[in-house]
């Protein structure tokens, strides 16, 4: 499988705070990477320093390299076109205030597509390849707002599809649906690394284990532990590891 | 009983009553506005009053549509020089401004809201009605020059309301757009700020109601002539300004219907008010 990510000697700082300490990691093409740990580990900040939105933060400062096909990303990278290369979606559904058709062709208009019939086929793609062109094909001129939770997170996945991005960030993307909606977003996930890269930060022990090819293990700003899923999750080399899958802690 | 329970209820009758001073003075003045306003429009006749084009109370003619029309220009006039400032400036200093900038421009914004209007008028009367005069047409006293004044009077108004509102906007709508690779003025211009449209809505209504209840200052710059205006170079009275003029030497009829010119006025303001509280209901939404 080939590359797609390579993170080496990473570190990350909220001010004085050392939030991520030497890491290294490769992050394989169509593939589920998943990161677990307990709150406050890290992992959610090292997703957010794969498409820069550690950016945002004042006082955030990183240093090492995090090379995207080999390119480093923090260095000489357009930050706009880097995100429509890795996109992002978020813990919270955050669909924009507008109808469902506008929330997917955002990213599309964004990125300079006008032709009307261009982004029909975009969104109409997007939708079905996020498994909810159905539900939504009779009202896609209605408010994102109006869909329940589940229906808001795959809009914002597809939304995310539509500018057809090579990786894809989840940050706890089931953390706040119900047990339908995660397993559709599950299954959902699964056909979606066929054509992408993706990687998953979650809580969720169980979810880890259903859906992704490798896990990595964060403590304290720290990889315990990465490898592959089954593996990590039946013979862990770590005691620490070995502590929190089994629920001694976090 | 408790004394604790005692103050409870003691404090429960010291909040209504406290309460309900300020809704008995609306009452009060809606109730004073109307009866002595509405006979006089009945006299003078609905029509005649709103719609005819003379004033001249010696005559017993007591037309405002020239005064209902200088309102609306006036206003309209501050309303297109003081919006787009307005709401650019506040979009600015909620999402571009840097955090040092902020601390000076905010006590700046919050400075201009608190000027007396009579200061206001002042520095119209010295320094704008001049400068009309000799770059435009006419003697300076024109709707132009109260649109502009007025133009800066609301903009602390408008610049407050908007700025917050646009604050208010969940931050995750921001990061959303960012994170699908729009640049930080696209995320800002076509997301963050259409989603706080029925608060920026909200800052232009309060606006539209500071620049129509103004006296003093409009008064100052406005010239005051009783006609139905031709042209922005010309001067025109609003309905406030009627109101003051002649209040002070005015007796039966035409006291009657300065108060009627006041009802009028009340309407305007009313209309105003109730959308400006649909607009805010709708943005909760």
């Amino acid at each position: 499988m080939s590359e797609k990510f390579k993170i080496s000697n990473l570190d990350l700082y909220y001010g004085d705070f050392h939030a991520l300490k030497d890491i290294n990691m490769s992050i394989h093409a169509n593939e589920i990477t998943a990161f677990i740990g307990p709150s406050g580990c890290g992992k959610s900040t090292f997703l957010k320093s794969l498409n820069r939105m550690n950016d945002l933060v004042e006082g955030c400062k990183i240093t090492g390299n995090v090379l995207l096909d080999g390119e480093d990303i923090y260095k000489g990278m357009d930050v706009n076109l880097l995100r429509k290369r890795v996109g992002m979606v978020f813990q919270k559904p955050n669909p924009f205030p507008m109808s469902i058709y506008d929330n997917i062709a955002y990213g599309p208009r964004t990125h300079g597509i006008r032709s009307k019939a261009k982004l029909d086929e975009i969104v109409e793609k997007s939708l079905r390849d996020a498994a909810i062109w159905d539900e939504v094909k009779d009202r896609l001129k209605k408010s994102a707002l109006g869909m329940s939770g589940g229906q808001q997170q795959r809009l914002c996945i597809a939304r995310a599809l539509a500018v057809e991005p090579e990786v894809i960030l989840m940050d706890e993307p089931t953390s706040a649906l119900d047990p339908i909606s995660t397993s559709k977003i599950e299954d959902l996930v699964i056909e979606l690394k066929k054509q992408y890269t993706i990687v998953m930060v979650t809580h969720n022990m169980q979810q880890a284990v259903r859906v992704s090819d490798k896990t990595v293990f964060f403590l304290l700003g720290e990889v315990i532990e990465a490898g592959e899923t089954e593996k990590l999750f039946s013979i862990p080399q770590d005691k620490r590891t070995e502590d929190y899958i089994t629920g001694r802690f976090g | 009983m408790n004394i604790n329970k005692l103050k409870e209820i003691v404090m429960k009758y010291v909040f209504l009553f406290t309460a309900i001073i300020s809704i008995v003075a609306v009452v009060l003045i809606c109730v004073f506005l109307f009866a002595n306003g509405v006979p006089a429009m009945k006299e003078i006749g609905f029509a005649n009053f709103l719609g005819g084009t003379k004033w001249k109370p010696g005559n017993g003619l007591y037309g405002i549509f020239p005064m209902i029309l200088g309102s609306i220009y006036v206003t309209g006039g501050a309303l297109i020089i003081g919006v787009p400032i307005g709401i650019l400036m506040s979009i600015f200093m909620a999402r571009f401004c840097p955090d040092r900038l902020h601390k000076v421009l905010k006590p700046i914004v919050d400075l201009l809201a608190g000027i007396p209007s009579i200061v206001y008028g002042f520095f119209g009367l010295v320094v704008m009605v001049p400068f009309v005069r000799e770059h435009f047409k006419g003697n300076g006293q024109s709707i132009l020059t109260a649109a502009l004044l007025l133009g800066i009077m609301i903009l602390p108004t408008i610049i407050s309301v908007s700025e917050s509102s646009i604050r208010a906007v969940e931050e995750s709508y921001y990061e959303g757009a960012l994170a699908l690779g729009a640049t930080h003025e696209r995320s800002v211009f076509t997301v963050v700020v259409p989603a706080a449209k029925s608060g920026v809505f909200a800052a232009v209504v309060l606006g539209v109601g500071r620049a129509l209840g103004e006296t003093m200052a409009v008064m100052m710059v406005v010239g005051n002539q009783a006609r139905v205006p031709d042209s922005i170079f010309k001067g025109v009275r609003t309905l406030t300004t009627n109101i003051v003029l002649e209040m002070g030497y005015a007796t039966d009829l035409h006291r009657e219907a300065l108060i009627a010119t006041g009802v009028v006025l009340f309407v305007f303001i009313l209309i105003i008010n109730i959308s400006f509280s649909i607009l805010k209901r709708r943005g909760k939404e």
